[in-house]
């Protein structure tokens, strides 16, 4: 009854176009922006921001990247978290050598050194495939760690390879508090969201999930294969770049190379398998997910304790935090293996006939 | 709302950025378990500091930087209205809050590790890398090998044998200017994380025929380097390692081949020490303790956060002196009491903890208050203390620093305190 798209007609060609093509959903994106840009800042606390929205949003913002690759494209990837690396050393580089230049700007171009990086390292996609694949981008999640502890002129010759983010300053004023922060991470991550869901139903978009399909039969009916390709691991990698920037200059501040490990590429992997592969919308989900559902245990867990008398210390709260996680991802996979994403559509499906299914 | 505040007893609220589980969880649990277990004796045997309760919460780190701010944001609001030292035991977590750390006045206590050019208190107010830090604890073990090869340095071969990351890479500015001063030969050698293979390192330093080795370890690192050392035939007793490679969590699993071994230590192990022997009655006797393995009460890691805990109760002492006694601080006003600490052996003793920390007097342009340290030698079955205090060079490590966080002071655009201002 609600989410019915009955009675909606276009009439133009703009009409035909738009990217939310049903009424419901305009007006639900259209909400949920609202709230994000206007009721978050307004209700959320210091705490909400610094430590769940702003890197809830980054990640989301990397696993999107990752799944333009790995979703779309159909090319498996282990280097997530070595190209945001590349995304936070290359803002961090360019903010420190060239003078004055606005940090939006060392953003796009940490972005851009990002999928210069990935296309390099995207080149054995032309030859390779599958698991093999995952094995070559694993390449680029040691090499580029090391490289960026090898050499101490990325660091600038910081003693410990560590860098600290210089000062966000956007058209002359500084963003210092975290709700500043967060309304910069929210923007540029709806931005490039909506980029990447319109950019997925384009030709490219089209040609990439062709290419996933059956890479021969794409190639037959006219698909290049080497542009096709290379254009994802360049557009992922842009976006993970992008996400490797803001996780360095609006989350944490300073980033080591070491913390661009394996295993957050592989929690990278996770919230797309989480959320949905091949899905705009569960990119987010499974940020979310991932991220929010230990933090949720953490706090959850002591109380349920104190409710019933029992003594956990914060060990145990943890042993325990991991095991109920990890029982919920196989649960989840299980029930559904195609990802949040998928319940989400399921659910819109029913909604169109609720009240009256038949 | 006074007098209610009033009313109820005053607490100084510590916010524990702990850890206990993942890779480094032993490590933590004694030494959290020391710092939490001395905060509880202070509580029982002198009603809290001038009558203020010390009370804690611990949030899991896992030693992940990404849950170390998330735990910092979660406390910090708890922290709002009285705060201690945060301790992180993480150079990675210590330097992801120094900034939010300043920001919300709340002061950053990195004994022995983190950024140690935060010494320089003019640049860093709130991040205190109190005891010692790597640079001027390279410093002192180089004194140390020097004194023993007769004040003489000149022609030797050491080699610095690190794990690959910045905790590893901190020291080797300091044995650089070290190297060029004393005119010996440093030969580095990295050790990629986590390090539980070294055949060709240690096959390297067969062969440059070291007279010593520096070694900066890390968790599994520690027991490998040992074994290799002993396949190789290095004697272990040529071997001296930085703090993080001297607990016995580190030689213990090399059984045979650590005897002999030698490491930095600004604490001894052993219950000889008075009030670890009077926590274990005061505190496990009235049945609070925090540790479940009662065997680490005593080790050098428990010693450790013992001695943490030892220095921020001084500092809260020390703050009420002048904010108030029988009042529980804030972070600012914290800081304060830890730019100003003055511990001298004689109140050492009295706390019972001699040699469970060096004489420590710490100043704005000084956060580092001691820049000393102890060598051990493991003998097979416990740590034996083989020095006396030694202190690093300061006069050649300290500019270091100060050139180091002048530079960040620029990157940042942080205009630095006037030192001689302080109070």
């Amino acid at each position: 009854m609600l989410y019915r798209e009955a009675g909606q007609f276009k009439t133009t060609y703009a009409a035909d176009q738009q990217l939310f093509p049903i009424r419901q959903d305009r007006i639900g994106v259209i909400t949920l922006l609202l709230v994000a840009f206007l009721g978050v800042p307004l209700f959320a606390s210091e705490y909400w921001f610094s430590a769940i929205l702003i890197p809830f949003l980054i990640f989301a913002l990397a696993a999107l990247g990752l799944n333009v690759l790995t979703g779309y494209a159909g090319q498996l990837s282990l280097g997530s978290a070595a190209f945001m690396a590349v995304g936070a050393y290359a803002a961090y580089n360019f903010q420190l050598r060239i003078e004055g230049i606005p940090i939006l700007v060392s953003f796009a171009l940490a972005g851009l050194t990002a999928a210069g990086v990935g296309i390099l390292f995207g080149l054995p996609s032309l030859r390779i495939k599958g698991f093999y694949l995952a094995v070559a981008t694993l390449a680029a999640q040691f090499f580029i760690v090391w490289c960026l502890t090898k050499f101490p002129w990325l660091s600038n010759n910081s003693s410990s390879g560590v860098i600290s983010t210089q000062k966000l300053i956007i058209f002359g004023h500084e963003l210092t508090t975290p709700v500043e922060k967060y309304l910069l991470v929210l923007s540029i991550v709806v931005v490039m969201a909506l980029a990447a869901k319109n950019m997925v139903r384009s030709s490219t978009g089209r040609a990439w999930m062709a290419v996933r399909d059956m890479d021969v039969a794409a190639s037959v009916i006219g698909i290049k294969l080497m542009p096709t390709k290379l254009l994802a691991f360049a557009v992922s990698s842009f976006y993970c770049g992008v996400a490797g920037a803001l996780y360095a200059f609006c989350y944490l501040g300073s980033v080591e190379p070491d913390g661009f490990s394996l295993e957050m590429s592989f929690k990278i992997l996770f919230m797309i398998i989480i959320g949905g592969v091949g899905s705009i919308m569960g990119s987010f989900l499974g940020a979310a997910f991932i991220l929010l559902l230990p933090i949720f245990l953490d706090v959850a867990l002591p109380f349920l304790a104190g409710l019933f008398g029992l003594p956990f210390s914060s060990a145990t709260v943890s042993h325990i935090q991991i095991t109920v996680f990890g029982a919920l991802i196989m649960f989840f996979l299980i029930v559904e293996p195609h990802g949040l994403a998928r319940l989400w559509q399921i659910a819109k499906e029913k909604l169109r006939l609720w009240p009256f299914p038949h | 709302m006074l007098s209610s505040a009033a009313m109820a007893a005053e607490e100084q609220f510590f916010p524990l950025i702990d850890y206990r589980v993942g890779p480094y969880g032993s490590n933590g649990q004694a030494f959290y378990g020391g710092f939490i277990d001395y905060l509880n004796y202070v509580n029982l045997k002198e009603k809290g500091v001038n009558g203020v309760q010390m009370t804690y919460e611990e949030c899991e780190t896992e030693y992940n930087n990404a849950k170390g701010v998330e735990c910092y944001e979660r406390l910090k609001s708890k922290a709002a209205k009285s705060a201690g030292p945060l301790h992180t035991m993480s150079t990675g977590i210590s330097y992801a809050l120094i900034d939010k750390s300043a920001q919300d006045k709340l002061p950053l206590a990195m004994m022995g590790y983190g950024r140690t050019d935060a010494v320089d208190g003019s640049v860093f107010p709130y991040a205190f890398p109190l005891v010692t830090t790597y640079q001027m604890q390279a410093s002192a073990i180089v004194k140390f090998i020097k004194d023993k090869n007769g004040g003489n340095l000149a022609g030797k071969k050491i080699v610095y044998l690190y794990h690959d990351s910045a905790y590893g890479k901190e020291a080797i500015i300091a044995l650089e200017a070290e190297a060029s001063l004393n005119k010996f030969t440093l030969v580095q050698i990295p050790v990629a994380h986590p390090g539980n293979e070294q055949g060709a390192q240690w096959l390297k330093i067969r062969q440059e025929k070291p007279d010593f080795v520096i070694f900066w370890g890390w968790g599994v690192m520690n027991q490998t380097a040992l074994k290799a050392a002993q396949k190789v035939a290095f004697p272990r007793d040529k071997m001296i390692g930085s703090w993080w490679t001297g607990s016995e969590e580190d030689v213990v699993p090399a059984g045979d081949a650590a005897k002999g071994y030698m490491a930095a230590t600004w604490n001894v192990s052993g219950k000889q020490v008075p009030v670890i022997a009077d926590i274990e009655n005061v505190v496990y006797g009235a049945g609070k303790g925090n540790l479940q393995d009662k065997t680490k009460i005593g080790t050098i890691l428990y010693n450790r956060g013992v001695s943490a805990a030892v220095l921020s109760v001084e500092a809260i002492r020390k703050g009420q002196e002048k904010y108030g006694k029988g009042k529980a601080l804030t972070g600012e006003q914290t800081r304060w009491a830890l730019e100003n600490l003055n511990i001298t052996d004689a109140r050492l003793k009295a706390l019972g903890a001699t040699d469970l920390l060096p004489e420590i007097k710490t100043s704005c342009d000084n956060h580092e208050g001691s820049g000393k340290v102890k060598i051990q030698q493991w003998d097979g079955a416990k740590w034996v203390p083989v020095s006396g205090w030694i202190e690093g060079n300061k006069a050649l490590i300290h500019p270091l620093f100060q050139a180091s966080a002048k530079q960040y002071a620029k990157e940042k655009g942080i205009t630095p305190r006037d030192c001689s201002k302080e109070k």
